[in-house]
């Protein structure tokens, strides 16, 4: 068995929703392959993994300390999606300061009551701007697409599981 | 008559033509961004990259010679376009699923040509100035690539000479030739070909969203 793990860092699960899109042939993928962390198991930390999916660029502490944690423990790691590959909408943000953006969240914002920026020691620390994460580790595979279609799934996984190098034919290629 | 190799191929040339334009005439694909049949080439964002007897040089800038031998299609070529590609991209903010150029947006298909399916580098995340002051016509300078087709599209086809490139290296940027600088002080209209020319969503026409469904854009 093949183990995978999946994860979505500062991303909307839309790449997780494209990858389930592969309807019937996810059937077909479950008896090859276990998953480990994923949202699919709902298990919060990686263990030893053939691969692993990170969908979501880096917005805060907490996203960079998991995506260390997964080029850790994965031998083949692939950034899923525009916000993986180059922060995408997340990084519009990074035109602004922080305490723009704070504010406009949470004191100056439409329909806001009791305006207070969040404190709470819990929350992760948000980054000074949103980066792509082959800033911050090697990543081995991209798949580009907001999301990646479903077959871009299919040609990833079937040609890693085959111990192939993955090749996305041109009609799989888009960035939106 | 006169011909000369592009990939092997042998090809006619015409006097004056530039290797860009004799690929054209037969048919044989060099990938160009800035080049625009029809507008003098301006060389900037050197996509078209050949090999000329050994040496580089941009297929739209250089003048046909007769017995030449030109490569194309070659994997050292292939990573040059893609460097460029890379660069241009991370040299901007190009989210592509938030811009309404996207599926006919140059750049992107050409990056799609060339299989880029990742930035490589660093992005820089610029922060230049957005205009929205006239009511028709928008400019997104983080995505200009500095092609000049609206510079010279506004100067010689519209008759009003409304943009310019200003600046150097990293601070290049697209200038409005008003007195504010502002795009509400220019007689711009929707219509100019200086708008319809810009080859990525940096100069896009107001009001249109995103008109088009997926699937049915220019080069889905
Ligand atoms: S200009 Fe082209 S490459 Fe840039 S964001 Fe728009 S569609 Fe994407
Ligand atoms: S605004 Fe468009 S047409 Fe003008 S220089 Fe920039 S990319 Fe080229
Ligand atoms: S197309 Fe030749 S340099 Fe841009």
């Amino acid at each position: 068995m093949i183990r995978l793990a999946t994860c979505s860092l500062a991303g909307c699960f839309g790449c997780h929703m494209s990858f389930l899109d592969m309807d019937e042939k996810f059937l077909a993928l479950v008896e090859r392959v276990e998953f480990d962390r994923s949202p699919f198991t709902d298990i919060k930390s990686v263990g030893k993994c053939d691969i692993g999916l990170v969908e979501g660029g880096l917005c805060n502490e907490e996203n960079l300390a998991a995506l260390k944690e997964f080029r850790e423990n994965c031998s083949i790691l692939v950034a899923v999606g525009a916000c993986a590959i180059n922060g995408g909408i997340p990084a519009m943000r990074n035109r602004f300061s922080m305490d723009e953006c704070l504010a406009e969240a949470y004191l100056d914002g439409i329909g806001i009551e009791n305006p207070q920026i969040p404190a709470d020691p819990e929350l992760p620390v948000l980054l000074k701007k949103v980066c792509p994460v082959h800033e911050a580790v090697r990543i081995d595979y991209f798949l580009p697409g907001c999301p990646p279609p479903a077959g871009a799934f299919e040609v990833l996984l079937e040609a890693l599981l085959k111990g192939e190098k993955p090749v996305l034919p041109e009609k799989l290629i888009h960035y939106d | 008559m006169k011909t000369i190799s592009l990939d092997g191929a042998m090809v006619p040339l015409a006097e004056g033509q530039t290797v860009m334009e004799c690929a054209l005439a037969a048919n044989i694909p060099i990938p160009h961004l800035c080049y625009l049949p029809g507008f003098a080439p301006h060389g900037s964002c050197r996509l078209c990259t050949v090999k000329i007897d050994g040496r580089f040089a941009s297929a739209c800038t250089q003048p046909a010679m007769e017995g030449q031998h030109v490569e194309i299609d070659t994997e050292e070529l292939r990573q040059v376009r893609l460097s460029l590609l890379r660069m241009l991209f991370v040299e901007g903010n190009h989210y592509c699923p938030a811009c309404e150029k996207s599926g006919s947006c140059r750049l992107q298909k050409a990056a799609y040509d060339e299989g880029m399916l990742d930035l490589h580098y660093r992005p820089w995340y610029p922060n230049r100035q957005m205009d929205a002051s006239h009511p028709d016509v928008l400019i997104d300078r983080d995505r200009c690539i500095f092609c000049e087709l609206c510079v010279k599209a506004s100067r010689d086809v519209d008759g009003k000479n409304i943009f310019g490139i200003s600046g150097r290296g990293i601070d290049t940027r697209l200038v409005v030739n008003s007195k504010s600088g502002l795009l509400a002080d220019t007689d711009i209209s929707a219509q100019d070909r200086a708008v319809e020319v810009c080859p990525v969503g940096a100069i896009l026409v107001k009001g249109r969203g995103f008109e088009v469904p997926i699937g049915k854009r220019l080069y889905d």
